[in-house]
């Protein structure tokens, strides 16, 4: 066990590493031109853009620019192009509060939603109710987030049916939860229903093929009751996958996936910085936000597989 | 040799019973066309076709719209004209102002605001509405859909076709162009999908791609095609190379080795047919993963570009507009949940179809 770990943070590590270098090289490389002279305008003198070029560290080679990068998104004093510029690492952190209430609730709504809808299916397989939450659930994958979320605040924010919510923004939970919790039910709906579906769908074929399981044979064999079977043999085994999704979804949300949801609510959260920094082409601001989110993702695979070496210890042999 | 006594094959048995059932004779179906039998009896997943095509032809016909019906192209501005509704002359782009109407209540309508939909009101112009610019929405929409599909289907086939290459390369070869390329994988993979196609597309729609001897302007469809087809290699990828490691110790595939083919023999006519199936399940699905991403992607400005639209564009466009004229988001909306549910539907049917037992699945 203690190999599997050494080897999966190296692993990690690693993987980072090369993360942020593909970050920068999209970043730096691909827009193609001076960056200086962009920055500066279209009226630049020669000694204002060689300036910029200076200040920005732009005139010391690729490599030397990158670890420069790094140094400073660690040490945490990395600026951003535009408004003066701010500091990246701050702006991400303040962030935070939003973005983590935002993706707490989403999760555990469609947690325990994606597993009532996936049970309740299996459960009926192949009668109608089965059929209608099936039909349901792909219907839930196949609507744009923006547009389901735009639909809620009409509905729901904008008097289109009632306007009972309070039409985007977010309010800290320190200083009002009950305001907290109304600013982000409907983002939480939103940013749920997705995933309910797909959850939904695994959790329903897992279960299905697990009923087939010798070890369910023998349970009912045994004579257990056919909700003891379901509960503590069938489910058990069939939750397995869903933890590692659950795993990564979360991180992929907190790591920014959530951005479509906190741009159409105008949740001030890490997803939200990262349009406003599309809309101004801040470079230095996006890199932080991708490496933020990418960062998120490879830490949280990791967790997950050494969870799923505990549950299961043949994967600790690979 | 007496007379009526051949030589009996296997294949004599099966014509005899065939011929003693009811004096049928038995045909022997391929893969292929017992699949289409199947999917042919799913009425639902024909009907999801049915629903796409149509999609698909209504946006092909947005030039016979926008020239014969709407008499207006998708980028045509109309800040300042006025149209006839029902013999009222009504500025498409609103000067401000208030209306009492008969019951007494007050509208008021703020300067700026386009016109709404007209339903036909206005002899086939507006019939959506109008957008800020005084562009016709009906004609953009069905020419965002263009672009949306053609965006959609090409990423999904670009990523599809690479993807295939690469894992049965990866999967063929093994050892170290294994090694290799599954860390591409894992690389591309340890990045949300929306955020590296941010992170992508912003960047290329700075001064568009000027390196290797393509040049593409900064506004054009063909980045964010090729960005989606990017994002989505390792989610084709790893499915397929862990299917084609498996195949690649089966004993077709040392049969052929014995009869002398060579590696590409061997990817090409062994192992690719054995996949087939998966990567056209896959393709399905990617196209309405592609269509949802294209979609997310332009809304937050780093997809399609202005003044080009697309469904994206369509509800960020029309998101100013929410509480005064919702149409002007939602109806794009519409367009791509039912592309996208008769996507997924039908790439549902065509998993049952091809292989009732498989498990294909896009995580995302």
């Amino acid at each position: 066990m203690v190999a599997f770990l050494i080897r999966r943070v190296v692993g990690m590590v690693l993987v980072l590493i090369a993360v942020s270098f593909i970050t920068y090289l999209i970043f730096i490389k691909i827009p193609g031109g001076d960056p200086a002279q962009r920055l500066a305008g279209r009226t630049a003198t020669h000694a204002n853009i060689e300036s910029i070029r200076i200040k920005l560290g732009l005139n010391h080679p690729f490599i030397v620019q990158w670890f420069d990068m790094v140094k400073s998104l660690l040490s945490g004093t990395l600026v951003s192009y535009f408004n003066g510029g701010t500091n990246v690492v701050d702006q991400i952190k303040q962030g935070l509060p939003a973005t983590f209430s935002l993706c707490l609730g989403a999760g555990i709504i469609w947690l325990f939603f994606g597993i009532l809808v996936g049970v309740i299916s299996a459960a009926s397989a192949g009668r109608f109710s089965d059929r209608a939450i099936t039909a349901l659930a792909l219907i839930g994958i196949s609507l744009p987030v923006v547009w389901l979320g735009l639909v809620l605040r009409y509905l729901f924010a904008e008097g289109g049916w009632i306007s009972s919510f309070p039409d985007g923004g977010y309010y800290p939970f320190t200083q009002n939860p009950w305001e907290w919790a109304t600013h982000l039910i409907l983002p939480w709906i939103t940013l749920a229903v997705l995933f309910i579906g797909f959850y939904g769908r695994v959790l329903r074929s897992n279960i299905l093929d697990t009923i087939n399981e010798d070890f369910v044979r023998t349970a009912k064999a045994k004579g257990l009751s056919p909700r003891r079977i379901m509960t503590k043999h069938v489910l058990r085994a069939s939750l397995i996958p869903i933890v590692t999704l659950f795993g990564l979804d979360f991180a992929a949300v907190l790591g920014g996936g959530a951005i479509i949801t906190e741009t159409v609510y105008s949740l001030q959260g890490v997803g939200y910085y990262a349009y406003q920094s599309i809309q101004a082409q801040d470079l230095p601001a996006l890199m932080g936000v991708t490496l933020y989110g990418a960062a998120f993702i490879v830490v949280f695979s990791v967790l997950v597989d050494i969870a799923y070496a505990y549950l299961d210890p043949r994967i600790r042999l690979t | 040799m007496v007379a009526g006594q051949e030589d009996f094959t296997l294949d004599t048995a099966a014509d005899l019973a065939g011929r003693e059932r009811d004096g049928n004779e038995v045909r022997g179906r391929s893969p292929w066309a017992l699949a289409w039998r199947r999917l042919r009896r799913n009425y639902v997943a024909l009907a999801s076709l049915g629903v796409f095509l149509l999609v698909v032809v209504c946006c092909l016909l947005a030039p016979v719209y926008a020239n014969h019906v709407a008499h207006r192209g998708p980028n045509d501005t109309n800040l300042t004209g006025s149209i006839e509704v029902n013999g009222k002359s009504v500025p498409v782009i609103s000067n401000g102002g208030a209306t009492v109407l008969p019951d007494g209540t007050v509208v008021v309508v703020p300067a700026g605001q386009p016109i709404g939909p007209q339903w036909g009101a206005a002899g086939g112009q507006y019939v959506l509405g109008a957008d800020q610019l005084g562009r016709d929405l009906a004609v953009r929409l069905l020419y965002g859909g263009r672009n949306s599909l053609r965006i959609g289907l090409t990423a999904a086939a670009i990523s599809t076709i690479i993807s295939v290459l690469l894992a049965l390369l990866a999967a063929y070869f093994g050892g170290a162009v294994d090694w290799i390329l599954s860390r591409v994988f894992d690389l591309i993979w340890a990045f949300p999908v929306i955020l590296l196609g941010i992170a992508l597309g912003t960047a290329l729609s700075i001064n568009g791609f000027h390196h290797a001897g393509i040049n593409l302007a900064a506004g054009d469809l063909w980045i964010p095609t090729a960005v989606i087809a990017f994002v989505f290699i390792p989610y084709i990828a790893r499915p397929l190379r862990g299917q084609v490691l498996a195949l690649r110790e089966k004993e077709f595939v040392e049969a052929a080795t014995a009869q002398g083919a060579g590696p590409i023999r061997i990817m090409l006519t062994e192992l690719l047919p054995n996949v087939a199936s998966t990567v056209l399940v896959l393709f399905t699905l990617i196209v309405a993963n592609a269509i949802l991403t294209e979609v997310g992607l332009s809304f937050l400005g780093a997809g399609v570009q202005p003044p080009n639209a697309s469904w994206g564009t369509l509800i960020s466009d029309g998101q100013a507009w929410l509480s005064t004229d919702p149409w002007f988001s939602i109806l794009p909306g519409i367009f791509i949940a039912v592309t996208v549910l008769s996507l997924n539907i039908f790439g549902d049917g065509l998993r049952d179809a091809l292989d009732p037992r498989a498990k294909v699945r896009i995580e995302h």
